[in-house]
């Protein structure tokens, strides 16, 4: 053997080794346990362990000498490095890095993180170069060279307690002792401050910023427990390319990435000892991530498809089951592939595994992609769930699809309503109920065929609705009116489909357009209101409204249905005196440009008919809870003079009509006990109603309300929005009436009850036939079952 | 009222099979495998031609025993659905990649509706197809999916 020369830090390195391994003190080392331990920690093939052996000469001498053993030693670090195995590479390699021994060095290091106190002797000399326990380690090893990782070293072998090799160090251990090991190397990251579990994050980024003499370091003195080999994402690029930076090879690449995953592990862990969201992506690691992310995918809008990612977090040598369901979590909208935000989540939720940390069963919300804004990924510290939520409204169809996202944004909070929705659609797919609200529907309903898919929605936007508002004020009154007389037939089969219903009705609405119904954009924006205020009241039932759906509007209710309103009328019209009033029979009355907002331009003429008729409920709103809206019809009424029957007459009508059109009672009840209060106290409300200035959004409401007040004094009558728009002027402009109240009190009331006792007979009507149509659907259904076993294989 | 629910893979081995009653889980798999019989009869009546994703079910497969098996097949024959006394009926439904999804439902409870069972193995199907976009699940692979065992838990649990 020629003379070996060692570096210092190589000699101190291997006389700790040596003395480790020489328990008898006998300057010598037998081929016993620790050696051989320590060698296969170096996890070298065995073939290279033994040819190092021989080359050593310790099969020669049949033991280790120091000499040989330090001549194995850096056998050790040649082969580690990838170099062949030459006696003459002992000296010629040239900063060697020191040979890495896993198991081993692990052992000690956990050890000596975990019983600090159990350094005995050596802590005389050592305690003051080991850092504290692992907290600030960095700082001190920043400044530490190897000694203080050597002289720990040599501590953690004089410390015989656990053997060399059983890397049992539980993940916050083992970290523990990585990080003071890799201090130094990484002491241009210790200001790095990374909160929660994201150890991942360090190792590739202290590899972009440790020094060579730094993976030097760690190469040699803190090689991962074989079980926490962290972030070896072998083929990272960073890493791999910082670990180009010294001469290792490879192979130390390998181990040197794993140390340094170990040592931002440790870091991590360090840093992140105190946090209070334990999924919560600090800044760092975020960027982290997202370089991560680009070296995948250059577009960080773009995708990482599912083989690439499984490539990439096997890597991390987490167990396939574990990693299976850290994908079931991170990937939100289910499409196989990672976003950007999906990607962070899952590497955190890697990183947060091999910290120890337990996979949750819910994706936590700090990591919920922001489906949104996908270019807000940069915006590091936005990790709330709640930007998805707001934009979630916008995203309708619960597909496989990237709108997807958004509404699985909403599932912690409607975790439940996704089961709705599911049911739902199934419902509303399988069950019968669609059917018959075509049926039921007026014909020419393609829309309702819409409806079907619509219903996934949970609650219409909010800019949807607003949306629809102005679709509507500019659409004709011929649209879709379907919506809400599908709401009547729903509201009847309230038991069953109770939330599909809001959603059919909130989406029929929102849809709005599509029936060719008479109901004019009244009705829809009652159907708005009521769907609005079904969201608003969430999936309360619509059976807080005691009375049964109104029935659905007559087929004749279409465009015609103002003329329906002329039959009914003359009733009232008798008492009507003003010649705007005389209008509602024909006509909806048309509100007021002045009274009515901008969307309510469609009214009919005589809102200030309807105005003078709602100005004679006021009164009436207290004494029944269906004259809520009255209190708009007051305000109204303060603009005309007309008489009370007249107001009476017109607003009954309207309301009839109203009724019919929104008509699902109970939601439409729901709505108007919402809007009863909001009326009552909202008096300025419906004043803003008349005002074309006002939102969209409040004047639809009131004048909902005002219909459906209305609605149930009349429910045979079906008239139109228009009659809500008018009613909405009229309220809005409404004086209190005061006189000839009483009169007119009671004819209306006589009239309400009658309506209503229509209403239920009819409600009842309607669900009995509702009821036949499903029996005879079933016994088709098992008529052609029959069919089919007669004929079972006639296809053959 | 599932009361066991499997899915088979293509080449006939179970994928994953879950019973609730768990002492009665090896009648259910014989149950299960006898029935797989009746999905390849049916499928192989249908011809290779239909591939409508509306005929996934193939309804129940066969009123013997005292289970009923029907068999959802994208031919979407429907069965007959015989009524024995308390039987538990099998029904069956058929991927287009030839993955089967076998339910053995107890009629005793409630009868459950063609439409239900329908939807029922619509969500399996979603599910399943949720641990297929998996990059970590090998096709083939007994299914793991927490997700999964929460779904099937879920409809277990409501069907008894």
């Amino acid at each position: 053997m020629e003379g070996l020369t060692l570096s210092d830090a190589e000699q101190k390195y291997y006389s700790d080794l040596f003395s480790y391994c020489d328990i008898e003190s006998t300057k010598k080392v037998a081929s016993n346990g620790r050696v051989v331990e320590l060698f296969r920690a170096a996890q070298l093939p065995n073939e290279v362990v033994l040819q190092i052996m021989e080359l050593c000469g310790a099969t020669r001498l049949g033991y280790f000498g120091r000499s040989q053993f330090y001549i194995a030693l850096k056998l050790v670090a040649v082969a580690q490095s990838g170099l062949p195995l030459r006696v003459e590479s002992i000296n010629t390699v040239k900063d060697l890095p020191l040979p890495r021994f896993g198991a081993s060095k692990n052992e000690q290091e956990s050890r000596h993180t975990t019983s600090y106190s159990s350094d005995t002797e050596n802590q005389g000399s050592y305690s003051g170069v080991i850092p504290p326990p692992p907290g600030r380690v960095q700082v001190k090893k920043g400044s530490v060279s190897h000694d203080a990782v050597q002289p720990r070293t040599s501590t953690d072998q004089q410390e015989s307690t656990s053997p060399v090799v059983s890397p049992q160090q539980s993940p916050p251990t083992s970290p523990h002792t990585w990080r003071k090991h890799n201090r130094h190397p990484s002491g241009g990251n210790n200001e790095r401050s990374l909160a929660g579990p994201g150890p991942f994050w360090s190792p590739f980024s202290e590899a972009q910023t440790g020094s060579s003499a730094g993976d030097a370091v760690w190469s040699g003195h803190s090689p991962p427990p074989p079980q926490e080999n962290w972030v070896s994402f072998a083929d990272t690029p960073p890493t791999s390319t910082l670990l180009a930076m010294h001469p290792a090879s490879v192979q130390d690449q390998t181990t040197v990435r794993t140390v340094a995953s170990a040592t931002t592990a440790n870091e991590i862990r360090r840093q992140s000892s105190s946090y209070d969201d334990p999924w919560k992506i600090t800044d760092e690691q975020r960027q982290y991530y997202v370089n991560q992310f680009k070296t995948i995918q250059p577009d960080l809008n773009g995708f990482i498809p599912g083989s690439a990612a499984k490539e990439f977090f096997t890597k991390s040598k987490l167990p396939i089951l574990e990693l299976s369901h850290i994908w079931e979590l991170s990937d939100f909208d289910k499409d196989g592939a990672l976003t950007l935000d999906e990607f962070c989540a899952a590497f955190h939720l890697v990183v947060a595994r091999k910290n120890g940390y337990d996979l949750p069963e819910k994706l936590p919300e700090s990591l919920m992609p922001k489906l949104i804004d996908l270019e807000d990924s940069a915006d590091v510290g936005d990790q709330s769930g709640e930007v998805g939520y707001s934009g979630s409204p916008a995203e309708a169809p619960p597909s496989k699809s990237p709108s997807m996202p958004s509404l699985n944004q909403t599932w912690p909070e409607l975790n439940q309503s996704s089961e709705q929705w599911e049911t739902f659609s199934e419902r509303s797919s399988s069950s019968q109920t669609l059917t018959q609200f075509d049926s039921n529907i007026a014909p020419a309903d393609p829309d309702t065929a819409i409806v079907h898919p619509v219903p996934i929605r949970m609650t219409p936007s909010k800019i949807h609705m607003q949306e629809m508002e102005l679709k509507r004020t500019g659409s004709d009154h011929t649209n879709p009116t379907s919506p809400l007389l599908v709401k009547p037939s729903d509201l009847s089969e309230e038991n069953k489909i109770n939330s599909s219903v809001k959603f059919v009705s909130g989406n029929t609405v929102a849809d709005g357009y599509s029936s060719s119904d008479s109901f004019t954009s009244d009705p829809e924006q009652i159907g708005n209101a009521v769907t609005r205020q079904r969201s608003h009241s969430g999936t309360s039932p619509d059976n807080t409204a005691p009375p049964p759906p109104p029935p659905r509007p007559h087929p004749s209710h279409s465009r015609s249905s103002s003329l329906d309103m002329n039959r009914t009328f003359p009733v009232t019209t008798g008492q009507q005196q003003a010649g705007v009033v005389a209008h509602p029979p024909a006509v909806p009355p048309r509100p007021q440009p002045s009274q009515v907002p901008g969307p309510h331009v469609h009214r009919p003429v005589d809102a200030e008919g309807l105005i003078t008729h709602t100005s004679t409920s006021p009164q009436q709103i207290p004494e029944q809870p269906n004259f809520a809206d009255f209190s708009q019809f007051e305000v109204f009424a303060a603009s005309n003079v007309n008489e009370e029957p007249d107001d009476e007459a017109e607003k009954h009508p309207e309301v009839l009509q109203v009724e019919k059109s929104s008509d699902p009672s109970g939601s439409l009840r729901v709505a108007k006990t919402d809007g009863r209060i909001e009326e009552k106290t909202a008096a300025s409300a419906p004043a803003n109603v008349g005002k074309s200035t006002t939102p969209l959004a409040p004047p639809p409401k009131p004048i909902r309300r005002r219909l459906k007040s209305e609605d149930e004094l009349r429910p045979e009558v079906d008239e139109h929005s228009q009659k809500t728009g008018v009613l909405a002027a009229v309220l809005s402009s409404q004086p209190s009436i005061p006189r000839s109240v009483g009169k007119d009190k009671k004819a209306i009331q006589a009239s309400i009850r009658r309506n209503k006792e229509t209403n239920t007979v009819l409600a009842r009507l309607n669900s009995e036939l509702q009821q036949q149509l499903k029996d005879v659907l079933e016994e088709r259904i098992s008529l052609e079952v029959q069919l089919e076993q007669l004929r079972p294989f006639s296809h053959l | 009222m599932a009361v066991c629910i499997a899915v088979i893979a293509k080449e006939n081995y179970p994928l994953y099979i879950r019973s609730i009653p768990a002492e009665q889980e090896l009648k259910f798999h014989y149950t299960v495998h006898t029935s797989l019989d009746v999905v390849d009869e049916k499928v192989s009546a249908m011809g290779k031609a239909l591939v409508d994703q509306r005929e996934l079910y193939l309804g129940l497969l066969y009123p013997t025993e005292d289970y009923k098996v029907s068999l959802l097949s994208r031919l979407g024959i429907p069965c007959v659905k015989s009524m024995f006394p308390n039987q538990l009926h099998r029904y069956g439904y058929v991927t287009n990649s030839k993955v089967k999804f076998v339910m053995v439902v107890d009629s005793s409870n409630t009868a459950l509706r063609d439409n239900e069972i329908r939807s029922m193995f619509r969500k399996l199907h979603n599910s399943y197809t949720d641990v297929m976009c998996n990059p970590f699940y090998n096709p083939g692979d007994r299914i793991h999916s927490r997700a999964f065992d929460n779904m099937v838990t879920s409809m277990m649990v409501q069907v008894c």
